[in-house]
């Protein structure tokens, strides 16, 4: 085919096609491995029952990684997931206690919650100049002290609503879970901001150099405030689910999520450093962990060696792509 | 003449620690029924050295510029490891105590290696490692158990001459003989050249790679000193997610609080302990003012979070705008 | 009277980064007890000359001769060890330790294993005096020393390595003049001591100073090796840019008289690097800023771009004041300014991303409505701006870290062109720029005055500032010496307001 031919081939694939990273490759290729290796163990694994169930499972995390993903493009941590998840849960089910207003405002509530924490975070990072692992560290430990006051100490006794039970384990079109439907709402909603708004160009803009961003006259203090709390938001929003799911919230509920989102923002290409990387890939390492975790935990292993299976993983593939780059 | 407020304000962040400290410290025991006694003095040392331990250990991996989110992981695994060799005769027990240093080592050594010849970033190769170390630990240890030497447990967390903690003394000890010499060695300026300019360094041909890797591993054996102390004041082995979770965080808040820069270079492991010791004296603080307990949590996020503004608000009223972004 | 012999000995070295040639078939000779001077242009391939001979990067070709054996220098360290040093412009000093710890970095005296902390600040505190930096105090930390005073510490840590060679990077560019003095007398003491001494620098009177033997490199190669004094200043100049020096500048419009100025600054202040700082700037005009380096030019730009706190003193855009305080509101609609800022690397660009990605990045506000951003309303800018610069870029889609040098250039200005400013700003443009692509910025700076832009760039060029510039202020320790129009603007006038020689101003009337 003539050049002028291969380029205009290219032109008219779809332009996330185009800028395919060797990383989302990769995540998606251990992907089909993991399910061919699921299926020599037993042949269920690739039944469409299980796919979705899977789906499914990793939409909480979808939920939560896709905040992580917008806070660590900048460059930045999001340390604080663990108790605005659990807050955000807590406080929607708290206000469903109050009668049947409280109930209506239950979602929006517990969500204005962990975007709270996000503007806190945003305002240390941004205004204050803080780094950003110190600074959600500190907003994680007042939420749970927070939190810890709020319950007096014990397991938070609030129900969930039916609203948020219904979002969370209902299915509005049959054979769809209704969280699935929510992941893929959050995530086309941060593909469009990433790929064609304003916001997502400053995004990448701060994340590879915030220096060069400041002097072309962006306000950089601005967005990294709004990304840190919609980062809060969807946190929170992930706790409302995960509550719905269980139909209360639960004390450390949020613990299990924080290593996993980071974990699944990184292996799906994204840099740590920031500045780099598709929502393709996030989507693809939260399948990835979910599959993982839910492969291991089908096998019967103990949690000691799915422990270490999932730091093997994460080596070996973050060596495979993860490298910084040398000099000379 | 002038030497003395050079050195003044090179040690700035750990006096400003030591400080904070001397003065919770004094309130605390001004206000506690018992008073300055012997036994108030031993159980606040007790409970702060474990954290003294995990925060030296984290301030190794800083002053590269690097961060171990594994350290809390590295504790649980050599307390469990320790429930299980640190028994016996004194021989035995001896061996024992070098193996447990040994592993916690290697496991520091493990996450240099990564960091500096595998060139991944710290932040999330030590999340990676902390899983595996915690594995490993979960292995030895499925349920709580085990037991130790106790009369070396005793001895080590007991009093010396009736009066000073031991395991103050054996924290002192730790800094003579691994911080003070390491942190003054050629391969200890190299890593602090590392954390504050690595192009710098590499034009001045330091041993950037082999000062980086060793405080790597000395950190990883810091961390395993205060897996052994665990182990002395349980007797026991347990891989309890949460506690090494918790250690990990409230090391790096200790490390902040003692006046260490996370973005490396500056700081040192004294100032970080007194910055441990200040965390969990927080707590403390609370007990003898008659606050319920619930309200420890809270308080300890409130003080941290004020400790970092304040910090920072000398980087806020710079007066090129340009410093801002590194 | 020493015998001087080849102490070094370069033949041959090439060296390539990815597509580009910064080195081909580059020699070089070194004389012990000579003081060997390096000209050339930016991008000629000084730096990488150095680099290769410091051990930062090695040659992919060619052959080193230390006392006639072949060498090679892995690292830095390496060559420290042969007696070859290099002073660099600030870059091998580790902020966070002190001026002894930074002297001694390398071999420190030690005792048990640890640094023997005594021992070492006594042989800093020897360096410094031998110096002429006695004024410095071993235990103070780099960081909170000015520029000037890092720059002594380096040359201090360099002497103490008890080089061979010695080689100086535009050493003196950030130094006081009193330091200058002291530190040749330094280099002087060094040569007759028998070190071979490599000099690198665009002053041309320094080099009338010190050197003996002269280089000039141009494109990667030695083009001319010659004994001192003997080439006029006009055929190195010639040599070093291969052709007529009178460069095409596009020609000057008359001034036109009692035009209201679009920028008037009154007593501008800023900490103690400017001082009462006023000029005006009208529509049409190019301004230049000059002076040595470091005299405050870079700040003033800054400070009107809205960069610097606390700055005292009054700014007005078309007659009314205005209190600027980020870039955000300098290159509002009001206002209407644009600054190109010194590093386009970490200042002016994101490397990895796209061409399309960075020449839209200062316009994003106009581009996007409520937020989207509109791909036909960017494309067709972004058309517009490549033909206007002749940017050459395959594919807008590729990072623009991939450009040559020029073109990345011509992309920053691109960039701030798509929202048509009035009030240009341009922090030195052309440093590290091919002359071709230095040409077309000069035109097109011509061209936006010519269409009502004001413009003030502040340059290290003597030549682009008497060329390009209709007015040029010169700087003197943050301060305004000079005030030179239209034809006032000679390369004498401006050296001798640069130096801040109070004969100046008699000189000039003698020689209208």
């Amino acid at each position: 085919m003539s050049e002028t031919g291969t380029v205009r081939m290219t032109e008219r694939m779809p332009s996330f096609v185009r800028r395919l990273d060797r990383a989302v490759v990769i995540a998606f290729a251990c992907i089909v491995l993991l399910l061919i290796l699921g299926s020599l163990y037993s042949s269920s694994f690739l039944s469409p029952e299980y796919l979705l169930q899977q789906l499914k499972v990793a939409s909480f995390l979808g939920v939560i990684a896709t905040g992580m993903m917008l806070v660590i493009l900048l460059g930045q941590i999001d340390l604080s997931v663990p108790w605005a998840v659990s807050t955000g849960a807590m406080m929607a089910c708290a206000a469903a206690a109050y009668g049947d207003v409280g109930a209506a405002f239950a979602i929006p509530f517990g969500i204005l919650c962990g975007v709270a924490i996000g503007v806190v975070n945003g305002l240390g990072v941004a205004y204050l100049r803080i780094p950003s692992m110190i600074m959600t560290l500190a907003t994680n430990a007042v939420a749970q002290g927070a939190m810890v006051v709020y319950t007096g100490g014990f397991s938070p006794q609030d129900s969930a609503t039916g609203a948020m039970r219904f979002l969370a384990t209902g299915s509005m079109i049959p054979g769809i879970p209704n969280v699935v439907i929510i992941w893929a709402l959050v995530g086309a909603g941060m593909v469009f901001v990433l790929t064609r708004t304003s916001f997502g160009r400053c995004v990448y803009g701060i994340g590879n150099r915030e220096r060069a961003a400041y002097l072309s006259g962006i306000n950089t203090r601005r967005i990294v405030l709004i990304a840190f709390a919609v980062a809060g938001g969807l946190s929170a929003l992930g706790g409302i689910l995960l509550a719905g799911y269980a139909s209360k919230a639960a004390q450390s509920m949020g613990d299990a999520y924080l290593l996993p989102a980071i974990a699944a923002v990184v292996l799906g290409g994204t840099s740590i450093i920031g500045g780099r990387g598709s929502y393709l890939g996030t989507i693809a390492g939260v399948i990835l962990i979910t599959l993982l975790q839910s492969i291991l935990s089908v096998m019967q292993m103990p949690e000691a060696g799915r422990q270490i299976i999932y730091g093997l993983v994460i080596i070996v593939m973050l060596l495979l792509y993860g490298r910084t780059a040398t000099e000379r | 003449m002038k030497d003395w407020r050079y050195w003044l304000s090179a040690q700035q962040g750990t006096l400003t620690a030591v400080a904070i400290f001397a003065v919770m410290f004094v309130i605390y025991t001004a206000n506690h029924p018992a008073g300055f006694t012997a036994n108030v003095v031993q159980t606040a040392a007790n409970k702060g050295v474990l954290l003294a331990f995990v925060a030296m250990a984290q301030t190794l991996v800083v002053i590269t510029a690097g961060i171990d989110l594994s350290v809390g992981m590295i504790l649980l695994l050599t307390n469990c490891l320790a429930s299980w060799i640190v028994i016996g005769t004194p021989l035995e027990t001896a061996m024992g105590v070098i193996a447990v240093l040994l592993v916690g080592a290697l496991c520091g050594a493990i996450n240099g290696a990564i960091v500096i010849y595998g060139r991944l970033q710290p932040i999330v190769t030590t999340i990676a490692t902390g899983a595996v170390y915690f594995g490993i630990a979960l292995l030895l240890r499925p349920f709580p158990g085990g037991s130790v030497n106790e009369d070396l447990a005793d001895a080590l967390t007991g009093r010396l001459f009736g009066v000073i903690p031991s395991s103050l003394v054996t924290l002192a000890g730790v800094v003579l003989v691994v911080w003070i010499p390491y942190s003054r060695s050629v391969y200890g300026r190299a890593a602090y050249a590392a954390g504050s300019s690595e192009t710098a360094a590499y034009m001045s041909g330091m041993p950037i790679r082999r000062g980086k890797f060793l405080s790597y591993t000395l950190g990883g054996l810091i961390a395993a000193v205060g897996g052994l102390f665990l182990t002395f004041f349980t007797y026991t082995g347990d891989a309890a997610l949460a506690s090494g979770n918790a250690y990990t965080l409230f090391s790096i808040a200790a490390v902040v609080l003692g006046g260490v820069s996370l973005f490396g270079g500056k700081g040192s492991a004294i100032g970080a302990i007194f910055g441990a010791l200040a965390f969990r004296t927080i707590g403390d603080l609370l007990f003898v003012f008659d606050f319920d307990p619930i309200w420890q949590p809270l308080f300890q996020g409130l003080i941290l979070l004020v400790a970092v503004s304040m910090g920072a608000i000398a980087l806020v009223r710079v007066r090129n705008r340009l410093e801002w972004f590194l | 009277m020493q015998q001087s012999y080849d102490l070094f000995r370069m033949e041959g070295i090439s060296k390539r980064y990815g597509g580009v040639r910064a080195l081909e078939q580059a020699s070089l000779t070194l004389k012990a007890g000579k003081i060997h001077a390096l000209l050339g242009e930016n991008g000629a391939g000084k730096s990488t000359l150095i680099k290769i001979m410091s051990g930062v990067v090695s040659p992919d070709q060619g052959t080193m001769l230390m006392d006639g054996q072949p060498v090679t220098f892995p690292s830095p360290a390496a060559a420290n060890d042969a007696g070859v040093v290099c002073v660099f412009q600030e870059l091998s000093l580790i902020p966070e330790l002190s001026v002894a710890d930074n002297i001694m970095v390398s071999r420190p005296p030690t005792r048990f294993g640890m640094i023997d902390r005594r021992a070492q600040r006594r042989i800093a505190e020897e360096a410094l005096v031998r110096t002429g930096a006695s004024d410095i105090h071993p235990l103070a930390l780099v960081k909170d020393l000015p520029l000037s005073r890092r720059q002594m510490v380096e040359i201090a840590k360099a002497l103490a390595r008890k080089p061979r060679i010695l080689i100086l990077d535009e050493a003196t560019s950030a130094l006081t003049k009193g330091d200058v003095r002291k530190v040749f007398e330094v280099l002087k003491r060094l040569r007759s001591e028998g070190l071979a001494l490599l000099y690198i620098s665009h002053r041309m009177n320094e080099i009338a100073e010190l050197a003996d033997d002269c280089t000039v490199f141009r494109n990667g190669s030695n083009v001319a090796s010659y004994p001192a004094g003997t080439k006029s200043d006009e055929d190195v100049i010639e040599m070093m840019i291969g052709r007529e020096y009178h460069s095409a500048y596009p020609p000057k419009p008359e001034p036109v008289p009692d035009k209201k100025p679009v920028l008037d600054v009154q007593n501008l202040s800023w900490g103690d690097r400017l001082h009462d700082i006023s000029f005006s700037l009208k529509a049409g005009e190019i301004v230049g800023l000059g002076g040595l380096d470091g005299q405050g030019q870079r700040d003033l730009l800054l400070a009107l771009f809205g960069v610097l706190r606390d700055v005292k003193g009054t700014v007005l855009v078309d007659g009314e004041p205005v209190r600027i305080e980020s870039p955000t509101q300098a290159r509002d609609h009001g206002i209407g300014m644009a600054l190109i800022p010194e590093d386009r690397k970490t200042e002016g660009l994101m490397l990895p991303m796209t061409v399309r990605e960075n020449l839209s990045f200062a316009a994003l506000d106009q581009l996007a409505k409520s937020g989207v951003i509109d791909g036909k309303k960017e494309q067709t800018l972004i058309d517009r701006m490549m033909k206007l610069l002749s940017i050459k870029a395959g594919n807008l889609d590729v990072p623009v870290g991939t450009l040559s040098g020029g073109n990345q250039q011509k992309v920053v200005i691109a960039k701030w062109l798509m929202r048509s400013p009035r009030i240009v700003l341009l922090n030195d443009p052309t440093r590290g720029i091919d002359v071709g692509t230095k040409q077309e910025i000069y035109q097109l700076l011509r061209r936006l005055a010519d269409e009502g832009a004001a413009i003030l760039f502040y340059s290290t060029d003597y030549a682009e500032l008497i060329g390009c510039c209709d007015k040029v202020l010169v700087l003197y320790d943050g301060a305004v010496k000079r005030q030179l129009v239209g034809p006032e603007i000679t390369e004498h006038a401006l050296l001798a307001s640069a130096l801040n020689l109070p004969e100046a101003e008699r000189v000039q009337e003698l020689a209208s």
